[in-house]
């Protein structure tokens, strides 16, 4: 290929859309869209300080509140994690850890962290600050209920933080919450501790329900004029297909959460089987702990995916904006997204090849489990095909962009590993299960909220964050999480077990103490480097530099409101009217290495743009 | 099928209408109100969340080590001292599907504007959810009066209890929530709100008789979820 973009053939085949449609009619006005079909929204202004900001309906302070108290819930889950490691590393240190202590961390570091932070974060944070903003709507289609999400979720969060403080701490189970000793006397937290975590699951599925209804219906009904699917972000098309998971998902989780509660309360035998213990008979007999792993991966594996779309969506937009290039294979993008989420619900049970499965079953899962792997493959490669010859800008939200591929490509590849069952089988319950999902659904998203808190915080806040200090906060993080989780793969390797308070005299403990204590300095020191990002926000709040309207020159909406930040009502007088996709970045002919979607046809008939 | 148009849109049937209303810009579902799209597309996400009880139950009726306790014996109401099986059944399905009926009327009035009518169903339709939910606590008390309990039952498999009580209840849950709603949509109706375009008491948004739909939309639901408890429980 020349270096001179000669050959403009390229450019402008890239569509089979077209323009005209099939109705015949050929319409002279190439500027034209089609009229309103749904008036304007009646949105109503709160008028005193609570309902402007506490019981507020606009969804961009619902958003911030989300995001808040998604954080909150992050910052405990990250002290918990230290004082894991503190124990791991430094049992000496340590004293006051007790095994119980241990096994509560654990599991309220996992739960915290994978419900109660990413998912709030992604979809409660930026689902409700960015679906109305790039779609063109004023605000979410049912703001009353929008509210009524957030305060549920608040709810949830304050019953589970609660459950520290009750007798008995909180539950100690796992994450995974596995029956018959989840309940049982000897688990710690095995009393209120567990009652206040189902109850506290419970309300989030009930909460997460209301604000998903949003997201979807404004999603689907509630874009401006010209605002086809085909031409949203691909932001709003991972938090859809998500929302989505999550809508069919977060029933298996309602009804397990339910039984359980009913096991515990009413003596009940759902999931309970016949227990022998101390010689004595328990009351309980004839259920299936089974059963309740079936429910518990069928919502828990889409949920890794409720986790990872979002993040490539977010991601996606952030490469094609710092890389001033339009997406490579938008529409591929976009079914992958759709395919992933749809293969999610196929796969559950390679969380349980060592539950004694029927071989097969593991077989068939297997299988789904790797075919997976394709259209994530095809993200990856489109992601380094929109890089490739772009006009790379290295600031911060490029190199958060740029170490997501880097490590959710390898948290994929340990992924295929485990997704086959005679590789998973001596490694299931190891450090490798913790160094992959960690890397693949911890580190990598994290890193795609840290790019998008530095790209649209601008937005949110009207100022710019500091970059060098965010170049800092990468590079510490970037290297210390490989510090974390690449020695963790090779303690998997040689068998350590995952969840084990302490090694006593196995084997493993020659070569594992040094690593055990470099992990746990890296941890620490990771950790800690969060805070240079509040710091960052805190000191930018008080005398960063004003931002310009849209100072990385996007195209999508959201950065061509009337006021920024934008007000309730998010857009001026009139909606704006939708001409293109938002990903004409240095399209050759053009004024500006950018086309906003606003941007009619007639003004940039003589360029070489896209029919999107 | 004849084609409509809504703004200039050409709505065609079948595949290719579908393939054209998803290429469109500003909404998917053409002239679909958002309440009622979002309650359909809650009510997807109701239907698992029942699935997943109903496969819990199957799952859990299947590998009990205790035989299940004979429903038809169970479930039977003495009249006369003969015993009918599903005689209770039987009614309180059919007043259920009834108040469908009535709900469905009371969405044709209320669309025709009569507002007395459309009042009256949605009251008729209340008064019918509240009897299945009494007839509900009425079958509840007689298990219990013969010692059924969550935890156990002298007729079987503990099991047998445990789904009843949660299953039903919950159904019954979904119910009550409908006869409350429905209750104050009587009064919002007899009241004539949706003609004096009266803001909502939470909302303060402006209703419609568009609301009854998705209200009737809902009801149905639970209604249909009743056939396939009914299946479940009561025949197998």
């Amino acid at each position: 290929m020349s270096d001179e973009y000669d050959n403009n053939k390229s450019y402008q085949a890239q569509s089979s859309e077209v323009m005209d449609g099939s109705t015949g009619s050929v319409n002279p006005d190439i500027d034209y869209v089609r009229p309103a079909e749904v008036g304007e929204q009646d949105l109503y202004h709160g008028h005193s300080f609570i309902e402007k900001w506490v019981f507020c309906q606009d969804a961009k302070v619902i958003g911030v509140q989300y995001f808040l108290t998604a954080v909150f819930t992050g910052i405990v889950g990250l002290i918990l994690s230290w004082l894991m490691r503190l124990q791991l590393g430094f049992p000496e240190l340590a004293g006051f850890m007790t095994a119980e202590h241990y096994y509560q961390f654990v599991t309220m570091h996992g739960m915290i962290m994978v419900v109660y932070f990413l998912t709030a974060l992604f979809l409660g944070g930026f689902g409700n600050y960015l679906i109305p903003l790039m779609v063109g709507a004023r605000d979410m289609v049912f703001p009353y209920v929008n509210m009524l999400s957030f305060w549920m979720f608040f709810v949830a969060v304050a019953v589970l933080m609660a459950s520290f403080f009750v007798p008995g701490g909180p539950t100690g189970a796992g994450w995974t919450l596995y029956p018959p000793q989840t309940i049982l006397e000897g688990t710690p937290g095995s009393g209120m501790g567990i009652l206040l975590m189902l109850i506290s699951l419970s309300l989030f599925v009930i909460g997460f329900t209301m604000g998903g209804l949003n997201y979807m219906i404004t999603i689907l009904q509630a874009r401006t004029r010209g605002m086809t699917l085909m031409r949203m972000p691909l932001t709003v098309w991972g938090i859809f297909t998500a929302t989505v998971l999550a809508m069919l998902a977060f029933p298996a989780l309602l009804v397990s959460a339910i039984m359980m509660t009913l096991d515990k309360v009413l003596q009940t035998s759902f999931f309970m089987p016949t227990i022998l213990k101390a010689g004595e008979v328990l009351e309980y007999g004839g259920g299936s702990p089974i059963l309740f792993q079936h429910l518990f991966w069928f919502f828990g594996h889409p949920e890794v995916y409720i986790v990872a779309l979002p993040a490539f969506g977010i991601v996606s937009d952030l490469i094609s904006v710092h890389a001033r290039k339009n997406i490579f294979g938008y529409r591929m993008m976009v079914w992958a997204i759709v395919g992933i989420g749809a293969l999610s619900f196929f796969v559950w049970a390679h969380h349980m090849y060592v539950s004694g499965m029927n071989p097969w079953f593991g077989f068939f899962f297997a299988t789904t489990t790797l075919i997976i792997a394709v259209p994530t493959a095809m993200k990856v490669y489109n992601w380094i095909l929109t890089l490739w010859r772009g006009n790379i800008r290295i600031n911060t939200v490029m190199l958060w962009c740029l170490g997501f591929i880097v490590t959710f490509v390898n948290g994929g590849i340990t992924g295929i590993f485990l997704g086959n069952v005679s590789v998973d089988v001596p490694l299931s319950d190891t450090y490798f299960v913790i160094a992959h999902f960690h890397m693949v659904m911890g580190i990598a998203p994290l890193m795609v909220i840290m790019g998008a808190v530095y790209h649209w915080f601008p937005l949110v806040a009207g100022k710019m964050l500091h970059e060098g200090l965010g170049k800092w906060h990468f590079w510490i993080t970037f290297l210390g999480a490989y510090s974390i989780y690449f020695p963790m793969h090779y303690l998997g390797f040689i068998g350590v077990p995952r969840r084990y308070f302490e090694m006593y005299d196995s084997p493993y403990m020659t070569s594992a103490v040094g690593m055990n204590e470099f992990i746990s300095i890296a941890a620490f020191i990771v950790g800690a480097a969060q805070f240079i990002l509040v710091f960052n926000i805190i000191k930018t709040l008080k005398t960063g530099k004003k931002a310009e309207q849209n100072p990385w020159k996007a195209n999508s909406l959201e950065w061509y409101t009337s006021t920024v930040p934008p007000k309730h009502g998010n857009f001026g007088e009139r909606l704006p009217v939708v001409h293109r996709w938002p990903y004409d970045f240095s399209v050759p002919g053009a004024k500006d290495d950018f086309i906003p979607q606003t941007t009619a046809p007639s003004e940039v008939i003589h360029t070489e743009v896209e029919k999107t | 099928m004849s084609e409509q148009k809504i703004d200039g849109f050409e709505l065609k049937p079948g595949f290719k209408g579908m393939a054209s209303d998803t290429g469109s810009d500003q909404t998917m579902f053409k002239g679909v109100h958002w309440g009622k799209a979002m309650m359909w597309i809650f009510l997807l996400s109701d239907t698992f969340v029942f699935s997943c009880f109903l496969i819990s139950y199957m799952k859990g009726r299947g590998s009990t080590i205790v035989d299940w306790p004979n429903t038809s014996e169970v479930f039977s109401l003495y009249v006369g001292g003969v015993p009918v099986p599903l005689l209770l059944i039987a009614i309180m399905t059919f007043v259920l599907i009834t108040s469908s009926g009535t709900m469905a009327l009371a969405v044709k009035y209320g669309y025709e504007k009569n507002r007395k009518m459309c009042g009256w169903l949605i009251l008729a339709t209340a008064v019918g959810g509240l009897t299945f939910v009494g007839m509900q606590v009425f079958e509840w008390s007689k298990l219990i009066h013969e010692g059924v309990r969550p935890w156990g039952n002298p007729f079987g498999a503990s099991q047998f209890g445990s789904f009843f009580f949660m299953i039903t209840g919950f159904h019954g849950f979904h119910v009550s929530i409908g006869v409350i709603f429905l209750f104050i949509y009587t009064y919002k109706v007899f009241a004539g709100h949706y003609e004096s375009k009266k803001r909502g008491w939470f909302t303060k948004m402006k209703g419609d008789y568009v609301e009854i739909e998705i209200l009737g939309l809902y009801w149905h639901f639970v209604d249909l979820v009743w056939v396939f408890i009914f299946a479940f429980f009561y025949l197998w």
